[in-house]
């Protein structure tokens, strides 16, 4: 069970070499190294919470082999505010109280990253659509539904992330 | 600007967007072992042998504990809050799927949960019951004695009783009901049912156990961690301050994470091993953890001149292999179970029981939404019966403040009339609604219920003023959501007349924060609410007395921080305000349930809802929820009205989806690909409010708010199905095929058992 293996990787900007078991997961490695951000929650990708982006495309870091991120580049919620400022995206979470616990907003916020970097302009449909993979138990979702729409609204103005402060 | 009735947001927000909050689901300590649960596979059984030899051998497998291992420590390892019936590992017996019965531990979790596979049990299986109207009666009997905790007075009584599976029988007498029925021109009796469902926090349960020289911290995701200290320090047979209960912020609780759940085990594993140990669930094991009750209710009304003169309840709780808060349930919310209506005549007999299924507890409403469910179908199939308007015959009907309610205790600050006129007024019930004539009817449906809140019951708070100024709050509520960190600050930041952001909040420490029963039952805002006012106004008297000392003159405009400075001749020291609530309580004649207070407030809700109803294949939709609550004056409007979308769409899942799936004591759906919550494309269009109502007894005028949207969402959209098609759902979930099979048996066309 416990093979080892060396990887490297592309982790929030910076580049990282470390050593994981082999039956591990992408979410333990993160743990390993101190990133919390992205949390197993369901255990079968269904619940969004351990949403992880790698070469560009969020996966469910529960299901995601830990050595599959050999040479790849990684992103987690904590490279979103890693210049001190928080991203339009959390701001809009935040103006919106999108969020109760907050286990699930890690993920949540990651997706609407990738949905606005997709779609600038969503409509509801297309939220409802792309953000039906994330589960919010204290349901939420009257509010993320808001804070999409005010992210999308706070990056389409021309001063970018600057006017979410 | 007022900070009471300011939204604010949340204190923890750039935390939790961040991904920087802190859950026990995080945390790591060096040296820290995992351990994983063996669970029993059989409903109910004696255990014969119980081999562990081949699972201690495997490669990094650090230790496998049984029972009769914790038996050595603890002579008699059972906890419990109610009742001392749940040992910390099987003993003797097992009483469900999925009963904890060995323990392995090991550095890597994944070595550890590999070993379960190699432990042997063998049982000699006994006979099991599962249904809660059966259990009452049945001669298969789960425990052999009863064994209450001695923590509540109206459940000492059950002790020694033995051969019976009935942990409570609450019983509610008013008026006479014999002469009730009699003088009544109608009488109306249904039977409805709920099912078993659970909480789901996407943080599954975790607990931390770290072993000190003479002490154990326990860092663990509870919502009662004065009762957990409390529970440990009996087991040990320790003095509670050598236990200390660490709570960080919760990922959801809503009742899944009361009283004892994983730390007695955490905490005897970590004193066994001496390391830290983390005893933390997959979602799956939730299944196996703690539920929230099925029920079976019979109701029986009679009528005389469209006024209810009379009702008897007759509740079945099935709670489950161990009671944990079941009895409470029984009792606490039994007598609401004639709902928030003005009736002479009244009797409640509320049962609780002991079947072979996972454990039953608090799920937010604390049994409440099962009772709504029933007694608002019944009242609308009244009405129905009546020909009167469905909104009409309760307001005839209605518990007004001044009135008594079935235990004699007279309302005061519940807005059942308002939150109903408000539902009429937002559902545009005057109107007439276009039902459609096609494949998809449409229907609408309102339902109302109450809660009473908890007593005996103390909650404790400190605030502590540094030298410059600065304050922080220490409190035993804990944050698991509902904003509790926020709304205790604005109540310092009220009194204090400083920024809410200012205020600090330590939250979850028995070392430093005092006693709180818990959070729970929507108590914290009203309970540990009024505490901490009283212990900002102490601190402001302190401070006071200090400007008096400095020789300032009273209502002198003073800097703090100078005021420090002349006492202690430097930045130095500190001013300490302390606040203890304990609510004026009485308790009810154990005969008749009769109290002149039964509770420190009421919570009052109620929803209405459209429904579109596809009468080809039975599927629902529900194009509209409206959710009404009197929260009293809420202290954060806009983290209250999350409070109540999200309670509603809780229950939405609980109405359509949410069902634990049993064969033979065996949860069959035990996953979230097989048991389904409510996710995006789920939600109908919400519209929440809070009424304009004042808690006169309550911090500001505020009161709770987090299970209040539970309560009439079920029973409004069932209203609705009735109302679109005609049909009468009786049992939770509603589910298409039922549905279905309904309206094709109403048609004269049934369908066949292969369809």
């Amino acid at each position: 069970m416990s093979t080892r293996r060396e990887i490297r990787l592309i982790l929030n900007g910076h580049a990282v070499r470390t050593t994981v078991e082999t039956h591990r997961n992408l979410v333990e490695m993160l743990h390993e190294l101190g990133l919390f951000g992205a949390r197993e929650s369901c255990g079968q990708g269904l619940c969004g919470c351990c949403t992880v982006i790698v070469d560009g495309t969020a996966v469910s870091g529960c299901l995601y082999p830990a050595v599959a991120v050999d040479g790849k580049h990684v992103t987690t919620v904590e490279n979103l505010d890693a210049n001190g400022r928080l991203s339009p995206v959390q701001q809009a979470f935040i103006d919106s109280g999108a969020f109760q616990c907050g286990f699930c907003t890690p993920g949540f916020i990651l997706m609407t990253e990738q949905l606005l970097a997709q779609h600038p302009d969503p409509d509801e449909d297309a939220i409802r659509h792309y953000l039906s993979g994330n589960l919010c138990r204290c349901a939420a979702y009257p509010e993320i539904m808001d804070a999409v729409k005010l992210a999308a609204r706070l990056k389409a103005r021309p001063t970018g992330r600057n006017s979410a402060e | 600007m007022s900070e009471f009735g300011r939204s604010v947001p949340r204190l923890e927000a750039r935390a939790k967007v961040t991904g920087r909050a802190e859950y026990v689901h995080n945390m790591r300590l060096p040296g820290m072992l995992h351990a994983k649960i063996f669970r029993s596979t059989l409903a109910h059984g004696k255990i014969i042998r119980l081999d562990v030899s081949t699972a201690c051998k495997i490669d990094g497998v650090h230790d496998v504990f049984t029972g009769e291992d914790i038996r050595k420590i603890i002579p008699e390892p059972y906890f419990g809050p109610a009742f001392h019936d749940q040992p910390i590992l099987a003993l003797d017996k097992v009483h469900f799927v999925g009963e904890p019965v060995a323990v392995v531990l090991a550095a890597d979790p994944h070595i550890a949960e590999q070993a379960l596979q190699a432990i042997d049990a063998e049982y000699e299986e006994l006979p099991a019951v599962f249904d809660e109207v059966e259990a009452a009666r049945s001669d298969c009997i789960v425990h052999e004695v009863l064994k209450p905790a001695g923590t509540f007075a109206d459940l000492k009584h059950l002790a020694g009783r033995r051969d019976t599976n009935v942990t409570l029988d609450y019983r509610l007498r008013r008026g006479d009901m014999d002469k009730g029925f009699a003088a009544s021109d109608h009488v109306f009796e249904h039977i409805f049912r709920t099912q078993q469902v659970l909480h789901v926090p996407l943080e599954s349960h975790a607990s931390i156990a770290v072993p000190g020289a003479d002490s154990l911290v326990i860092h663990t995701s509870t919502q009662t961690p004065s009762f957990v200290r409390t529970e440990i320090a009996r087991l040990l047979g320790w003095p509670e301050n050598r236990v200390s209960v660490r709570v960080p912020f919760l990922g959801g609780g809503f009742g899944a994470k009361v009283y004892v759940k994983l730390e007695a085990l955490a905490a005897v594993l970590a004193l066994m091993v001496r390391r830290p140990v983390k005893v933390a669930l997959t979602m799956e094991e939730q299944f196996y953890t703690i539920s929230k009750h099925a029920t079976t209710f019979r109701i029986k009304s009679g009528v005389k001149d469209g006024k209810i003169i009379a009702r008897s309840c007759e509740v079945f709780w099935n709670g489950g292999a161990y009671a944990d808060i079941g009895p409470r349930v029984a009792q606490k919310t039994g007598f609401t179970a004639a709902g928030p209506y003005d009736i002479e005549n009244v009797s409640i007999d509320s049962t609780e029981v002991y079947t072979n299924r996972p454990p039953a507890g608090a799920l937010r409403g604390f049994g409440v939404p099962q009772l709504v469910w029933a007694y608002e179908c019944h009242t609308d199939l009244i009405a129905r019966e009546l020909g009167v308007d469905a909104l009409e015959f309760r307001r005839r009907n209605i518990l007004r403040d001044g009135r008594p309610h079935a235990t004699g205790t007279v309302m005061k600050n519940t807005a059942i009339d308002k939150v109903l006129d408000r539902i009429a007024e937002r559902m545009n019930w005057q109107a007439p609604l276009d039902r459609g004539s096609g494949r998809v009817r449409r229907g609408r449906g309102i339902a109302i219920g109450i809660k009473a809140s908890i007593s005996p019951t103390t909650s404790g708070a400190i605030v502590n003023i540094s030298a410059d100024g600065s304050i922080v709050l220490y409190t035993n509520t804990i944050d698991m959501g509902q904003g509790s960190d926020t709304a205790m600050a604005q109540i310092v930041a009220e009194v204090l007349n400083v920024e809410t952001e200012l205020v600090r909040v330590v939250h979850g420490n028995t070392d430093v924060a005092p006693y709180d029963m818990g959070t729970l039952g929507s108590r914290s805002t009203f309970h540990m609410g009024n505490a901490v006012r009283r212990a900002a106004e102490d601190a402001r008297e302190k401070l006071a007395a200090l400007a008096a000392e400095a020789g300032l003159p009273i209502g002198t405009n003073y800097d703090v921080r100078e005021l420090f400075r002349k006492r202690y001749g430097m930045q130095a020291g500190n001013v300490i305000g302390t606040g203890i609530y304990v609510p004026a309580y009485t308790p009810p004649d154990p005969a008749t349930g009769q109290s002149s207070n039964v509770t420190p407030f009421w919570m009052a809700g109620g929803s209405g809802a459209e429904v579109e109803v596809d009468t080809e294949t039975g599927q629902v939709r529900v194009l509209r929820l409206v959710n009404v609550a009197d929260a009293g004056k809420p202290v954060n409007p806009k983290i209250c009205k999350t409070q109540i979308s999200g309670g509603a769409i809780m229950q939405l899942g609980f109405t359509l989806s949410e069902d634990m799936v049993f064969d033979g004591g065996q949860v069959t759906n035990a996953s979230f690909a097989d048991y389904k919550i409510p996710g995006f494309r789920d939600i109908p269009v919400m519209e929440s409010e809070v009424v304009s109502a004042v808690q006169e007894t309550g911090p500001f005028g505020a009161k709770g708010v987090g299970e209040t949207a539970t309560f009439g969402v079920s029973p409004a959209i069932a209203n609705a199905i009735h109302d679109a098609v005609g049909i009468r759902v009786t049992e939770l979930p509603i589910k298409a095929e039922h549905l279905l099979r309904a309206m094709r048996e109403a048609e004269g066309r049934p369908l066949g058992n292969g369809e």
